[in-house]
């Protein structure tokens, strides 16, 4: 997709964000925002899927880590066709496809995700299935900032340099704000590139809303040979949504119905 | 008359390469205690099938979901302390609730790891694994029946918990064809019910002789499947009205005992159940037989138990 339209793209996976929230009257809509250039990147520029056959094995694969921001995953998924986009409107709802968490009922999701810090994990065992099968599909796997707190993140961090596992590529939604409030606050990740460069890590930074860098970043870690791929990039939480930028308390509240019509009205196309 | 004995591990490891050359579709993963777990044994075979996570439960459990997504039949093996406890969350929330085809296969449970004490006997292995929705759970009694045990796990979707010890175990000569959720009916008797599963099968059947000799006899149930119980063999034996004995070398909150005393609860009949099991204490050092006495778990222990109801009851 050329920029121009990819720009537009996002910003109507922006307003769907909004307008799923508001409705669900719950949900996480900062981190959402944060991570909407890169994932909306990544499903119409760089990954290999179908959406009319989820299931393709030589599909490469997309694991949402940290998984409470899966309204951004869910309107991506509608975009790309993968179930009708009024299952958006049902979001958080008894019995509807779409759960508060990513779960496997939801096409286009492989693996469900909520319970921070396994998703890297998971998406490793994905990158060594395709080396068991010499497939040549790859693994992409987001994960949040305050997420890398958990010790579970640096095993798998340890193992796929181990297995020198270059069809991996994680990216860290790094927008400096977790539920109680600065990362730096509640516990300091710093410093983030010599951390993952030292676990073994081809490591780039990025401006995570910079369109460019981030198509350049991915397409620079396809050429990385026996060495994970780490993206790391610089967003700004709850962004284009001017009252819910930088702010906490935007991490899992959904805006109410005054905040949702200027929130849509800063996301229309004027 | 001397049994064969056997280590549950060896039938284990052996029963994976078997397994191995038949499906490319297994994989087997370890976290550093492949040579106790025996999972070296496939890793030496099928070296490109075969990953070490080194000191690292957690993130083998929730790569295992991740390579089970692709297609693979996983078996995860571990010392149960560490598969079920440590790494709980990620077989809840990546393996089972995406409802995954992940064999995880532990040894070194229960009280019979000797004398590497309480941190490394697993005596809830079985109640953590048993309330996760999906997860099936399976205890075999010996080595024949562990390699019929892992057969079936492979060939079930889904995953599935398998508890094996570390000790060897004798060879008790089952006939039925093992079937995951189908108790085996081991000894016909009308005075007393003992259900039992891994190596207080044998405890059982020991005990079960030596009351025959004094004139009791029991039935004898080799619980193998502890979830899902077995509800058809459980309730004609309520029928029977004799007591029942409920055997694990695990604790009493929420093993096989609850799994059988939860059908009995459900059904409403007022069938007598007693318990032996390790009553919500830890376990210690010590030389694996020393410590099912101390604990109480022996076949002496379970004829005693046995003995001293009936008197009462008649009485």
């Amino acid at each position: 997709m050329e920029l121009d339209r990819l720009k537009e793209k996002i910003k109507q996976i922006r307003r769907l964000i909004i307008k799923m929230l508001a409705k669900a009257g719950s949900g996480h809509p900062g981190g959402s925002l944060s991570a909407a250039d890169i994932v909306t990147c990544l499903y119409f520029n760089i990954m290999r899927h179908n959406p009319k056959n989820p299931q393709d094995p030589n599909r490469d694969r997309f694991h949402m880590s940290k998984g409470h921001c899966c309204p951004l995953l869910y309107a991506v998924l509608a975009e790309c066709g993968y179930f009708p986009q009024e299952e958006l409107w049902k979001l958080r709802r008894v019995g509807a496809l779409l759960q508060g968490h990513p779960d496997v009922h939801t096409p286009g999701v492989n693996v469900a995700s909520g319970s921070l810090g396994q998703g890297l994990s998971v998406a490793l065992g994905m990158a060594l299935a395709a080396k068991v099968d010499k497939r040549d599909y790859r693994v992409y796997c987001l994960l949040g900032d305050g997420e890398i707190q958990e010790g579970n993140v640096w095993e798998a961090a340890m193992a796929s340099a181990h297995y020198k596992c270059d069809n991996l590529c994680a990216i860290l939604d790094y927008n400096g704000f977790q539920i109680d409030g600065r990362v730096k606050d509640v516990m300091g990740i710093e410093p983030i590139e010599d951390k993952w460069k030292a676990f073994g890590w081809e490591v780039q930074s990025i401006d995570g809303h910079n369109l460019e860098q981030i198509l350049e970043a991915f397409e620079r870690a396809k050429q990385i040979k026996n060495k994970p791929a780490m993206i790391i990039a610089r967003t700004i939480k709850g962004k284009d949504v001017s009252f819910m930028e930088n702010v906490a308390d935007f991490h899992g509240r959904a805006p109410t119905q005054a905040e949702t019509e200027i929130a849509l009205k800063e996301l229309s196309d004027e | 008359m001397s049994k064969e004995m056997l280590y549950q591990r060896d039938v284990y490891g052996k029963t994976l390469v078997e397994l191995g050359k038949k499906n490319p579709q297994i994989v087997v993963l370890d976290a550093d205690l492949s040579g106790s777990t025996r999972t070296a044994l496939f890793g030496k075979e099928f070296p490109d099938r075969f990953f070490n996570f080194g000191v690292a439960e957690q993130n083998m459990m929730a790569a295992a979901s991740g390579m089970a997504s692709c297609g693979k039949i996983v078996f995860a093996s571990t010392f149960a302390m560490f598969a079920t406890g440590r790494a709980w969350d990620q077989i809840r929330n990546s393996i089972a609730y995406s409802n995954l085809n992940v064999k995880i296969v532990a040894t070194h449970a229960g009280i019979t790891v000797g004398p590497d004490g309480a941190t490394h006997q697993a005596l809830e292995d079985m109640t953590l694994m048993r309330v996760i929705p999906n997860m099936k759970v399976i205890v075999p009694c010996d080595g024949p029946q562990t390699r019929a045990a892992v057969i079936a796990a492979a060939e079930m979707p889904g995953p599935v918990y398998i508890r094996l010890g570390r000790a060897k175990f004798p060879t008790i000569d089952i006939k039925e064809k093992f079937e995951i959720g189908k108790a085996d009916i081991l000894t016909e008797g009308k005075d007393a019910t003992i259900f039992a599963c891994g190596v207080m099968v044998n405890n059982a059947l020991e005990a079960e002789r030596n009351l025959r000799a004094a004139g009791i006899k029991c039935a004898v149930i080799n619980m193998h499947t502890v979830k899902p119980i077995d509800k058809k063999t459980i309730g004609a034996f309520m029928k029977t009205k004799a007591p029942f004995y409920i055997c694990e070398e695990h604790t009493t909150i929420g093993g096989l005992g609850s799994a059988v005393e939860e059908v009995v609860a459900h059904a409403g009949t007022n069938c007598k159940v007693r318990r032996i099991a390790v009553d919500d204490q830890f376990g210690q050092s010590g030389e694996p037989d020393e410590l099912l006495k101390l604990y109480r778990l022996t076949a002496a222990d379970i004829a005693q138990i046995i003995k001293k109801d009936l008197k009462k009851y008649k009485g």
